[in-house]
């Protein structure tokens, strides 16, 4: 058995507002091997990007409080180590994407001297840094690398800017890229060229991945294994595969049924009943 | 004509300004197309090309037209002529002499006091404003307990108590003045600490230093210059106000501020002591004002569409 890269035990996060104490995240066990992918499909607010976020302590606490649990990374306490520890972590070992590629790149730079940072910090021994940047920026498919790695963000297209984004987490080398909603605010074709684009990278460089999503259609052929989070809690955990093909819990398959389909006989989309989930949960 | 020749270069014009421009150019390209801007920032130059060359030619011990310190009692208070095109004053001393060297020492208090006071200022600003919380409420009390003296009397009284000279008047000013600075820096780094790119850093594994000063401030560089631009000005104002007040650099040094405070005894008698100073301190100003305007104007976004 491959040794296990991530191991979340029983995290819990809560936040602290003016109106007490919210569990964002409740209770969550979530362990990966070297090499594998994970999906974690949910709604907005059911805690998979807090969950993200915590895997390299990036919220920012207080408000975030991190009740309970522990979250190992190649067998080290993430919520535990120091600070120095952490930065080489944070790009070096589990790098991310984050879903608005148009505001996660500083306006004011250029694509390369963005890139460039990255590599200079956590790989200090590449000589070459422009030449470095050519390669991942051709790797993740920009037409005329040597050229446009001198763009600024604004200068780019959505789906450019997010393979940027996509350049500059893989040109750390990190064991495991953390994708949040990498293609919500990209147009459908772009999002399976970007999807594309994931899988084979992963297999190229047998990458770990965490693709998180609201969009359980997508998880199909690009993980293995998926985690279904509902109100901060795993309902479902397993095989992507099995779970596709045979939901257990009652809001996984509620979730799938709400995937709209073409050609379907149905006058309007569906739509969550939450009166009925509340009850089961 | 015109029309063979623009749609044989379009292809080049339309690239040319969209490839490899920084926001940085981008606000220096639409503060170039601002005449009100460019008539300000060449009157700024003139002012600094005259304040230097005459205080390089002191230093050396050339003065032009006069020795702005030597004394002629029989030509005093003479009015504008030919020998003294700005007439001379009480002491005989000429006026263009003084007022030209006087502009060294007050666009160095203008430009050294507005140093001191935006590196103060943005980084008391930008360390409240990065981590918030406790930090940040004490910091921001103690501006507001700072911004609660009236700034002109507080001078004043540092001056008075640490004595008149040209550093001590720098510090001070400077040390006074940057509250503005820290609000306003403070401000940025609130909204710009949220933005995605900065939390893209953080999981880039990025130190916070370099995340305050690289990745945030360089974002929030077009505030900082318009009121570092316009604080110029407030800097030789308050100079010239203490100069007037006596509690400026110190006779028989020159400042635009110390003429007018000589002069006013004779106002009625002898106008140019208070005019030509009085105009060099206004242009001036005016010139720094309307410079920082069109700093502006080139910084906004919203610009671009006239």
């Amino acid at each position: 058995m491959s040794p296990s890269l991530l191991e979340i035990r029983d995290l819990s996060i809560n936040f602290r507002t003016e109106h007490g104490v919210t569990e964002a995240v409740k209770h969550v066990s979530l362990s990966m091997k070297e090499g594998s992918s994970l999906a974690i499909v949910g709604e907005s607010g059911s805690g998979k990007s807090v969950t993200a976020l915590s895997l390299t302590r990036l919220l920012p606490s207080p408000p975030a409080l991190y009740a309970d649990g522990d979250i190992f990374f190649k067998g080290e306490n993430v919520l535990t180590m120091p600070p120095d520890r952490l930065r080489k972590i944070r790009g070096g070992g589990i790098a991310y994407i984050f879903q608005e590629p148009s505001t996660s790149l500083n306006p004011v730079y250029s694509i390369r001297s963005q890139i460039a940072e990255a590599i200079r910090l956590h790989r200090p021994e590449v000589k070459d840094v422009d030449a470095e940047i050519v390669h991942w920026l051709k790797t993740v498919g920009i037409v005329d690398p040597e050229k446009r790695m001198h763009d600024y963000p604004h200068q780019l297209s959505g789906g450019m800017q997010q393979r940027a984004m996509i350049a500059m987490a893989l040109s750390c080398r990190p064991s495991l890229l953390v994708a949040d909603e990498p293609t919500t605010a990209l147009d459908v074709t772009i999002q399976a060229q970007i999807l594309a684009e994931l899988k084979r990278l992963r297999a190229e460089f047998n990458m770990s991945l965490i693709l998180i999503t609201h969009n359980i259609a997508i998880t199909q052929g690009l993980c293995d294994r998926m985690a279904v989070m509902f109100r901060g809690e795993v309902v479902e955990y397993g095989d992507t595969q099995s779970i596709l093909r045979a939901p257990q819990h009652e809001y996984t398959k509620a979730l799938m049924a709400c995937i709209p389909r073409l050609g379907s006989k149905e006058k309007r989309l569906k739509t969550i009943d939450y009166s009925k989930l509340t009850a089961k949960s | 004509m015109t029309t063979t020749a623009s749609t044989a270069s379009s292809a080049e014009v339309a690239d040319l300004p969209l490839l490899l421009e920084s926001p940085g150019r981008r606000m220096w390209r639409r503060f170039c197309k601002n005449p009100v801007g460019v008539t300000a920032s060449i009157v700024i130059g003139l002012f600094f090309a005259v304040a230097l060359v005459t205080g390089i030619c002191s230093l050396l011990g050339v003065y032009f037209p006069y020795n702005p310190n030597t004394t002629e009692l029989t030509q005093k208070l003479m009015p504008p002529s030919a020998a003294h095109w700005l007439g001379t004053d009480n002491l005989g001393r000429d006026v263009l002499s003084r007022l030209l060297n006087g502009s060294y020492i007050s666009l160095t208090v203008g430009f050294v006091a507005v140093a001191v006071s935006l590196f103060i200022g943005v980084t008391v600003g930008a360390i409240s404003g990065y981590f918030g919380g406790w930090i940040d409420n004490i910091i921001m009390r103690v501006v507001d307990a700072i911004l609660c003296f009236p700034s002109f009397f507080l001078i004043l009284t540092a001056v008075a108590l640490l004595g008149p000279n040209i550093m001590n008047i720098i510090v001070v000013i400077g040390l006074v003045s940057w509250t503005g600075t820290a609000r306003l820096v403070r401000a940025e780094f609130l909204t710009l600490r949220e933005t995605e790119y900065v939390r893209a850093a953080k999981a880039l594994g990025i130190r916070t230093p370099g995340i305050i000063f690289r990745h945030i401030l360089p974002n929030a560089a077009a505030p900082i210059i318009v009121t570092a631009v316009v604080g110029i000005p407030d800097a030789i104002l308050t100079e010239a106000g203490l100069s007037f007040l006596g509690f400026g650099v110190q006779p028989p040094q020159a400042t635009w501020g110390n003429i007018i405070s000589d002069g006013k005894t004779y106002l009625l008698d002898a106008w140019w002591l208070i005019v030509f100073p009085g105009m060099a301190i206004f242009i001036a100003a005016l010139a720094f004002y309307l410079a920082g305007d069109a700093l502006r104007q080139a910084a906004e976004s919203r610009s671009e569409r006239k």
